[in-house]
């Protein structure tokens, strides 16, 4: 595919692989963004609330207040990024303006299109995208997405969410590299998803784009759970500044995610956590309540 | 001959691909016990902070700089750049002190300054295709250190003795001089 050769794409797809094997953290402020960084943090997303809180307060969720942004961007060194509403390109282009270093298209936000995404190939600045199968991670690759990161469920500090979307994702790049080249193109009529995309994924068996896992990882155990799964980074949310000791949970989460294949370090990452956060149960919840079904 | 590729994070998977590609072996290296026995290290892009405490956590940090003083090849891209100069500003952060440079994290700007260039080094006569991502820039380097490229009145690309550092992703390239030129290194450092 000729996108994949320009040198602006390459940049961009640079950048998340320069994130692999680390832990992005959600921060609301400067201070929480110093503590991550000082945890080990790769990388930092700033915004308004973290989903648990936008789950319980309700209300449009919007885009971070660029004052916020700017003091995180002025107080740590690792990249920071920043989510926008699914489809709201003219947030996206304020956050390109604040020269924020990645962009998150986000469920986790209110919707300000129920049809449309951002078309991200329009920006210098690289995108991530949710997704929690595979056809909805080519749209958002063919509209621009430079990482993709399953969903989860935000805010819920379950991984059963986050453990089923990287399943499903890795489950269907296996099958397509089984497939015959007359059987990818229903496959991709299937999946919704530009043909192209699906022969490339049908011969490379993984996405042309860094896959990272969030939405719900809160201990050490579930990071190393995802990686092992075939995520290649994670994104914990309220995970973090929800627990009772967010510096030394956040420490623990960098541990586990490197030494994911090693249970003796996962279990060292493990010992005198404190609290997690509470969590909930995802069958308790209403199909209204979800954030994992927005975007298109 | 086994070259070991520091994987707490970052893109250490582009450099073993590359390494394969060339047909040296590797391995990763995330413990003191995985520094056995090598002809040489890479450290790899990522996030310096992220490795500079990781690697202090680990009890990694001794032993890697003893490795390099005692003349262990070691070729470090980007944040691994950062993490073998002497002395890191932009802001400052303990290093390995490897290399008589100083370096300043970010030089360029953010990831809207990350780009691809085609430069001039004195590896080869042809011109050499380098991944800049939100890189550093040797501000000065000092008089044992060989600047093997520059860009933009900035050394890009510099070696003195056993220590080779680019501020750039040759990983992230399809061009394998700049890994075929540290195999070398590495491989006359054992005969020697």
């Amino acid at each position: 595919m000729d996108v994949m050769s320009n040198n602006l794409w390459r940049v961009k797809v640079g950048l998340a692989e320069m994130l692999k094997g680390g832990v992005i953290m959600d921060v609301t402020n400067a201070e929480q963004a110093k503590i991550a960084e000082d945890a080990g943090a790769c990388a930092v997303m700033a915004l308004e609330r973290v989903p648990s809180d936008i789950r319980k307060e309700g209300g449009v969720a919007r885009m971070a207040a660029p004052r916020i942004i700017r003091e995180i961007m002025d107080t740590v060194s690792i990249p920071v990024m920043a989510k926008v509403r699914i489809g709201h390109f003219a947030e996206a282009q304020v956050l390109q303006a604040l020269e924020v270093d990645y962009i998150d298209e986000s469920e986790v936000l209110t919707p300000a299109d129920d049809e449309h995404h951002v078309w991200k190939h329009g920006y210098k600045v690289p995108f991530v995208c949710g997704a929690r199968n595979l056809g909805e991670a080519l749209r958002r690759i063919a509209e621009g997405a430079a990482m993709i990161r399953t969903k989860g469920e935000a805010g819920s500090g379950n991984i059963v969410e986050a453990v089923r979307h990287i399943r499903t994702i890795v489950g269907q790049m296996k099958r397509l590299t089984l497939l015959g080249e007359e059987e990818l193109v229903h496959e991709a009529k299937e999946l919704g998803a530009p043909f192209e995309l699906v022969a490339w994924i049908a011969k490379n068996g993984k996405l042309p784009v860094p896959n990272f896992s969030a939405g719900g990882i809160a201990t050490p155990a579930d990071a190393a759970l995802v990686m092992q799964l075939g995520a290649e980074a994670v994104f914990v949310g309220s995970g973090i500044f929800k627990s009772s000791d967010p510096s030394v949970r956040a420490r623990a989460i960098v541990k586990a995610t490197t030494h994911y294949k090693d249970p003796k370090a996962v279990l060292e990452a493990s010992e005198e956590l404190g609290e997690a956060m509470k969590g909930l149960d995802i069958r308790q919840m209403e199909e209204k309540d979800l954030l994992q079904t927005r975007g298109w | 001959m086994t070259i070991g590729i520091l994987a707490i994070q970052g893109d250490y998977e582009a450099h073993a691909k590359m390494l394969d590609r060339i047909g040296v072996a590797h391995r990763y290296v995330r413990t003191s016990d995985d520094l056995n026995s090598l002809d040489g290290i890479i450290l790899p892009g990522g996030e310096s902070t992220t490795h500079l405490k990781v690697m202090t956590e680990e009890g990694l940090f001794e032993p890697l700089r003893k490795f390099g003083a005692a003349g262990g090849p070691v070729y470090g891209t980007c944040a691994g750049a950062i993490l073998l100069a002497r002395e890191v500003h932009g802001p400052p952060q303990a290093s390995l002190g490897l290399l008589d440079a100083s370096v300043l994290r970010n030089g360029y700007g953010r990831q809207l300054a990350s780009d691809v260039h085609v430069v001039q080094t004195k590896l080869r006569e042809q011109r050499i295709e380098m991944v800049f991502i939100r890189a550093p820039i040797f501000e000065t380097v000092g008089p044992k250190v060989e600047v093997l490229a520059e860009f933009g009145g900035h050394p890009i690309l510099v070696r003195q003795g056993n220590i080779l550092a680019s501020t750039f992703h040759p990983e992230l390239t399809e061009d394998p001089t700049i890994h075929e030129y540290f195999a070398r290194m590495a491989k006359d450092n054992g005969i020697r």
